[in-house]
């Protein structure tokens, strides 16, 4: 009967716990969108307040959809991040198999030099960065965003991911080894659905800084036709005059995708969790 | 015709040595089972053998063929996992075809095959199910058809018991067995339990690290150890050791006694106190300390009636007594 008690007391601990967590943590996300969906006086007025029949307004989307062409830096946000995201996990998954797997002369100082990256932060380099971008011509293109971001986000991929091909069975490498596969499918079939979970978390650990990146972006990429939506945004910030319709609801625009984005991952994550633990 | 012909093989990783000078044959159709204490090397040479590491020297001759710098996957070999490695996304006949969808087998072939396993495996009912959805046993089963599809000179086991239960471990056993005389194919077995090891063997192979000890069948090693390690690793209970004893042996040396060589006798050379009796129903075994103070395992019989703390006397035939020199080297009569 204590023992139960007990329980049922932590239990509630816990969840009050977490729930206000999430409160304080959403608590901004929520300002941001029931403001977006207010006059710009009402805004002022009363930051708290849900929107009314009063205050409600639909300008900042109305400016936002009609200034700039916001779906196209929708979609260049979204190509960005998830050819970041695509080629951190393909390659940082590659070599982390690699330094897991294989017995090969300099294999620990190798692992060293790809998690120094973790150490140095990527924008130290920048004018180097911009440099070498002007000499390959690939300044104001996508492409310079995704290998950008892709070299930002491979120390730590490599770094997780290893660590987890480390935990594959060594036996089941050998039996596909034994029954003729390639190394290649050894490592597409055998090894990466069983790291799911843990390439989960790297893409989620990538996704928001690449998504919310402004650096980036305006130094390599300013360009109209490659804007990135955070980008796009920065034109309703003036220095005297904001636009805190048209911010609030670009801002509120650009939470969607990335929870999209989340939710797919996440999936993942809970399926690897719960398929290891009915095992 | 030899299955495998082990040369001179040696492997080391860095400095450290794991395999040192290992010459072995395998004939046709024979089953050798590797045995030794953990880290003696036994599951490296079975992964050098099957190409999963490469020898450091020596040569590695399967069925005629020197293998040394051929692929695991072109050897004609198969192996079977402690962990069993069966592929968690594919079913269980597709975990069993895969090998030979590698090889381009036609489809006919593979079908054939696949169910011969199955049949003899009797694992019928699970066909469609994944490798999760077994119990211990039955992926065990799954991992030994996969290895039968495949037809190859050598089979492989790499301690493929140590993950199942007690019961489990007899009856599957008992299978393997069967196995090697339907099949009456080569296999090389590794385990670290000297029951498999008398019970399956043609020819079992005692490692020590990286060393060979003996090699010889089960009753041979069980009736003339060449050293005491062999002596002490295959029997169970294992050989009892006296330094102090009461034959002549070689200065330093040990005598060694079977527990179920002893017997207690009124007047018994051996006198002792009994510490500890473990009574097992089909026969009992005394934990006793001998007046020098060292410690005995008599096995008895049958039911026994003696107790803790009784005085005991016992004996032994000289012909089931083997003396051991200061190297723990067996010494014949007449030589020590």
């Amino acid at each position: 009967m204590n023992a139960a008690r007990q329980n049922r007391f932590n239990t509630v601990a816990a969840h009050g716990a977490l729930i206000l967590y999430t409160l304080i943590a959403l608590f901004p996300v929520f300002v941001i969108v029931i403001n977006s969906f207010k006059t710009r006086k009402a805004i002022f007025r009363e930051p708290l307040a849900l929107p009314n029949a009063d205050s409600f307004s639909l300008i900042g989307y109305e400016t936002v959809l009609k200034q700039g062409d916001f779906f196209l830096y929708f979609q260049n946000s979204m190509i960005v991040t998830v050819g970041s995201l695509f080629l951190i996990l393909l390659f940082g998954a590659m070599a982390a198999f690699a330094l897991a797997e294989y017995r090969f002369k300099g294999n620990l100082v190798m692992g060293l030099y790809l998690a120094l990256g973790i150490m140095i932060p990527i924008r130290i380099g920048t004018v180097a960065i911009l440099e070498m971008m002007v000499q390959t011509g690939l300044v104001n293109t996508l492409w310079a965003l995704i290998l950008v971001y892709t070299a930002q986000g491979l120390p730590l991929a490599v770094f997780i991911l290893s660590e987890f091909m480390r935990q594959v069975s060594d036996d089941l490498k050998n039996a596909g080894r034994i029954d003729g596969l390639s190394e290649y499918r050894i490592f597409f079939r055998l090894v990466l659905p069983l790291v799911r979970p843990a390439m989960a978390t790297v893409a989620v650990f990538n996704m928001i800084p690449i998504w919310n990146d402004l650096w980036f972006p305006l130094i390599l990429a300013p360009a109209e036709e490659v804007k990135t939506l955070t980008l796009g945004s920065q034109v309703f910030i003036g220095q005297f005059v904001t636009d805190w319709n048209a911010v609030l609801s670009a801002l509120s625009l650009a939470i969607l995708p990335v929870m999209a984005l989340y939710v797919i991952f996440s999936r993942q994550l809970i399926r690897g969790i719960t398929s290891g633990a009915v095992k | 015709m030899t299955a495998l012909n082990l040369t001179n093989v040696c492997k080391s990783f860095g400095s450290v040595e794991v395999l040192k000078d290992i010459n072995l044959t395998v004939e046709e159709g024979e089953f050798v089972v590797f045995v030794g204490p953990s880290g003696c090397g036994k599951s490296t040479l079975l992964r050098v053998i099957a190409g999963l590491e490469d020898a450091t020297k020596g040569t590695v001759n399967i069925g005629g063929t020197v293998v040394n710098s051929i692929p695991p996957a072109k050897r004609g070999i198969a192996m079977v996992f402690q962990s069993y490695a069966l592929y968690p996304h594919l079913s269980v006949r597709d975990n069993m075809a895969l090998c030979l969808k590698q090889e381009k087998q036609p489809k006919l072939v593979i079908e054939e095959r696949v169910n011969k396993a199955v049949r003899m495996l009797d694992l019928g009912a699970y066909i469609d199910r994944r490798p999760s959805d077994l119990s211990g046993g039955q992926r065990q089963r799954v991992a030994i058809g996969r290895a039968i599809v495949r037809e190859p000179k050598l089979f492989l086991f790499d301690e493929p018991l140590s993950n199942l239960d007690a019961a489990l471990r007899m009856n599957t056993r008992i299978e393997i067995a069967e196995l090697h005389r339907t099949l009456s194919a080569s296999m090389i077995y590794v385990t670290h339990d000297q029951t498999e090891a008398m019970t399956l063997a043609d020819k079992i192979v005692v490692l020590r690290d990286g060393r060979v000890e003996q090699v010889g069948s089960p009753m041979e090693l069980y009736n003339n150890p060449a050293n005491q390690f062999v002596a002490g690793f295959l029997g169970s209970p294992a050989m009892n050791f006296l330094t102090k004893a009461p034959l002549s042996i070689p200065k330093n040396g040990a005598l060694g006694i079977r527990p179920e060589h002893l017997r207690a006798t009124k007047g018994g050379r051996i006198k002792g106190t009994v510490t500890h009796v473990e009574r097992l129903g089909g026969d009992t075994n005394l934990l006793v300390s001998t007046a020098q103070q060292e410690a005995l395992t008599v096995r008895i019989f049958g039911q026994d009636g003696t107790r803790v703390g009784e005085e005991i006397e016992l004996d032994f035939d000289d012909h089931a007594a083997f003396a051991f020199d200061h190297e723990k080297q067996r010494v014949f009569a007449g030589h020590g």
